[in-house]
């Protein structure tokens, strides 16, 4: 077992792992349908979602219970292993990126759903369920699971806890940790802990807010109570066109102003609509220089009211054309559009690079407009889809891996955006997480201070640093070797470490 | 003028002596026994900005919470959550503390409202974690592990939160029910599309607050029936909870406050009772064997916290299990490395 701690500073060496040893003692833990280790068997889980990133690990374990869950964690850190736990695989930043010298730790057997109280509002599930199976089991019920986010079909609620998933609808009804009341977890120590409970607080600090998003660092899910809101009588959208993306968004702004809450507020520009059009015919005006989708949910009296209102401020707005979904067909047919824009990215182009920084809304037109002189200075056509409720921009970087050097280029666009994102006051992610995909951009938004602090939570609870290394938290070693000192208020950002 | 105070600030920290937190001082009857030198924010005040279609404000710590909440007002906009004020509270007390309000079951909770706080750690550096932006996904969630830690892990510098609209109507409701009654109507109603956004059950008379669109609150109340309550004496009312003034919460007796789900059975405790958030948080008046509510709350699923008043030596909060106890000690180890910070205001080995 490794007994040194690892550190801030620079990266952990996982060379002496014995790997046949590892094997064996995975095999004696699991079943025997439960522990892959041949190449082919391993080739599916070389990446996630994000698939510009792609690594085999030593092997995949894929336990059916908590006490197998138990049994592979303690195999593993008798070995030195790293782990890298793994939900459906739809991440998009590529936390769920095997580690060369490591073991995947697959929940996807563990797929139960154990519990639905319709009196208590619950539903206690195993980490493999879907999210949209949540909602599906809650439906007969009038409930559902709110968070949304656009992969719910296929991603899971373990995964969608370790990223703080959010959604369409999260302006009104929040991200994942707003909708999770209690998650069972294993320790890399193996002991089994229970964050947060079925009453609305615990004692001691707040670590299930802690855990909530934290990629897979810090411990592994087994269990998650989520809570179940009423589903809405009725909910309506209204599809709003603007002939300058500006106006669409000082509209997004005065819909807030007028003290309205929209249950979900969204943003597409024009080559975004002309993607998606032809491919969901969802009816969007492609004359628009953008469209807002602005949705309105609750008893028939409310949306009737709120909708009306929407409607005198987007009209006040500039709105060239505003079209309110007459049945829930239309209402569905309107949001395939916004739902289906990376599907429709990659049907105009080879492959597509998709970002996930939050601004403050009323930067929105600088990031945009600096978006437009990046695709002249990086030769590569980028397109936005915004959930303009809460500022989380997602340009979709358009490019060709085929063509050498368009990978490349690519990678540079999105880091400025990330970086530009930062400098207006937002984040490099607002949803999809760090995971490796965007580890050196955390050099841009946190100094050393911040990262040794990020460093010492994680050896808090995993002090061999052993859960998804080399993922969420940079090395302060790789901020600076990575080159990104940038000045802040005149301070160099890592004075503390020599350059290379 | 603020770089002067953190300067202040950091000459106490690093002489590494046990320091006392308090902001307005409006809760220093909350938490574990109080040791140490006061180490007074009020001169750390001010709002730094405010976005009303952001719906975002950032305040420093020693800002006063009216002060705030009054800012909020004039844009009709205020903090969904409701700290209570117990007279001076400022806004980092209110977040350290991550007390909330009636509304608490159907809107969150204090944790659920902060975006980014500016921290000073024990050692006097200064961190920024989070920030103003709804969706933040870099990095630990820190800002949401600062709401409710009692200022053991680090002294708020700043704070910033998410707003919400005031919702345009609003009207209260009352029934005569027993326990078990409300208890179940209580939770059968939050099953519902209602805009049901507190209750208080006490007494045998349960009250309810509907707020949201006009539209919905006056269907809600038409569905529901009950008896309306006037606007003003409804508003006394739910402020007389939010601020522990109403008749409940007079006099010495211990206070406890158990919470527990919603859906948990009337619990078989001697002593006044008083029932908020739908269930979820039940108060308790009387000297009860500490042992026997822990053990009663524990046994529905949630815990209890000697809230004001008794004997605080045999501890406030419920104990945590040992993996649980060893990770907030190598927290406060990471935070406060020399035991700063509010020592024993939590538990004793924090």
């Amino acid at each position: 077992m490794t007994q040194r701690e690892h550190s801030a500073d620079a990266a952990q060496d996982f060379a002496g792992i014995d790997r046949a040893a590892l094997l064996a003692e995975l095999a004696r833990c699991l079943p025997a349908s439960g522990l892959l280790s041949a190449e082919e068997d391993l080739k599916p889980y070389e990446c996630d979602g994000l698939s510009a990133y792609r690594q085999l690990p030593i092997a995949v374990a894929l336990p059916e219970t908590e006490d197998q869950v138990v049994a592979t964690i303690k195999a593993c850190r008798a070995a030195g292993a790293p782990i890298v736990a793994r939900g459906a695989g739809t991440g998009l930043s590529a936390g769920a990126l095997p580690h060369p010298l490591g073991v995947v730790l697959s929940l996807a057997k563990m797929r139960k759903i154990l519990h639905v109280d319709p009196v208590a509002r619950v539903a206690v599930v195993q980490p493999g369920v879907r999210n949209l199976a949540i909602s599906e089991a809650a439906a007969p019920l009038g409930l559902y699971y709110a968070p949304d986010p656009s992969s719910q079909i296929a991603c899971s609620i373990g995964g969608n806890v370790a990223e703080n998933s959010g959604g369409v609808h999260c302006l009104k009804y929040g991200l994942t940790v707003h909708n999770v009341l209690r998650v069972r977890a294993v320790t890399v120590a193996g002991d089994i802990v229970e964050l947060g409970n079925h009453a609305l607080d615990a004692p001691g600090y707040d670590l299930l807010a802690l855990a909530i998003g934290s990629e897979g660092m810090l411990v592994v899910v087994t269990e998650v109570t989520v809570k179940l809101v009423p589903k809405p009588e009725l909910a309506q959208v209204i599809m709003a066109s603007f002939d300058d993306i500006m106006k669409a968004g000082e509209a997004v702004a005065a819909v807030i102003a007028a003290g309205i809450i929209p249950a979900g507020l969204e943003m597409m520009d024009k080559p975004a609509t002309a993607a998606v059009e032809p491919y969901v015919k969802a009816g969007y005006d492609l004359n628009a220089e953008a469209i807002l989708l602005c949705e309105s949910d609750g008893t028939a009296e409310e949306v009737a009211e709120e909708i009306g209102r929407m409607k005198a401020v987007l009209e006040t707005s500039g709105a060239t054309d505003l079209r309110v979904s007459q049945s829930e067909a239309e209402r569905l047919r309107f949001w395939a559009g916004r739902k289906a824009a990376f599907p429709a990215a990659g049907r105009i182009s080879p492959d597509y690079y998709c970002m996930d920084g939050t601004i403050p809304r009323k930067r929105l037109g600088e990031m945009l407009t600096a978006i437009h002189a990046m695709e002249k200075k990086y030769r590569l056509r980028c397109i936005n889809v915004f959930h303009a409720g809460d500022g989380n921009l997602h340009p979709l970087i358009l490019y060709d891996a085929n063509v050498p050097g368009e990978l490349e280029r690519t990678e540079a666009f999105g880091a400025e955006i990330l970086k530009l994102s930062v400098d207006l006051g937002g984040t490099i992610t607002g949803e999809h997480g760090v995971g490796y995909e965007k580890i050196n951009s955390m050099c841009d938004q946190f100094g050393s201070d911040e990262l040794r602090m990020f460093h010492a939570i994680k050896r808090a609870f995993d002090p061999d640093g052993l859960l998804n290394p080399e993922k969420g938290i940079p090395t302060l070693h790789r901020c600076a070797e990575f080159g990104r000192m940038h000045v802040h208020g005149g301070n160099l950002k890592f004075p503390e470490l020599e350059r290379l | 003028m603020g770089e002067v105070m953190l300067e202040a600030f950091r000459a106490r920290i690093v002489e590494r002596k046990p320091l006392r937190l308090r902001g307005g001082g409006s809760k220093d009857f909350y938490g574990g026994p109080i040791s140490g030198d006061v180490l007074d924010t009020a001169g750390h005040a001010g709002i730094v900005s405010y976005e009303p279609t952001e719906l975002v404000i950032t305040a420093r710590c020693g800002t006063p919470l009216a002060e705030l909440e009054s800012a909020l007002a004039t844009r009709r906009q205020c903090l969904a959550c409701e700290p209570p004020h117990f007279g001076a509270a400022t806004v980092g007390g209110a977040v350290a503390a991550g007390l909330a309000g009636p509304r608490r079951a159907a809107v969150g909770g204090m944790r659920d409202f902060v975006l980014g706080v500016k921290l000073m750690d024990g050692e006097g550096r200064v961190h920024r974690f989070g920030g103003e932006v709804m969706k933040n996904v870099a990095g630990f969630d820190v800002s949401r592990l600062i709401a409710g830690s009692l200022g053991t892990l680090g002294l708020i510098l700043e704070v910033s939160l998410k707003v919400l609209p005031v919702p345009p109507g609003d009207a209260s409701l009352r029934f005569e029910m027993p326990q078990d009654k409300a208890l179940e109507a209580l939770n059968r109603w939050a099953g519902l599309p209602l805009p049901l956004v507190a209750s208080c059950w006490q007494d045998g008379n349960l009250t309810l607050r509907l707020s949201g669109a006009q539209a919905a609150v006056s269907a809600a109340c038409a569905k529901l029936g009950g008896e309306a309550i006037d606007d003003v004496e409804a508003l006394a009312f739910w402020q007389g909870l939010r601020e522990q003034d109403a008749e409940f919460f007079a006099g010495d007796a211990p206070l406890w406050r158990l919470s527990v789900p919603s859906v948990a059975p009337s619990l078989d405790l001697p002593g006044t009772t008083l029932i908020e958030w739908g269930g979820a948080q039940r108060w308790l008046r009387g000297d009860v064997d500490r042992v026997r509510i822990r053990e009663l709350a524990e046994r529905a699923g949630g815990h209890a916290t000697l809230f004001r008043g008794g004997d605080k030596a045999a501890g406030v909060f419920t104990p945590l299990q040992p993996a649980l106890m060893e990770v907030h000690r190598r927290l406060k180890q990471s935070f406060d490395p020399y035991g700063v910070f509010n020592p024993g205001r939590m538990y004793p080995e924090l």
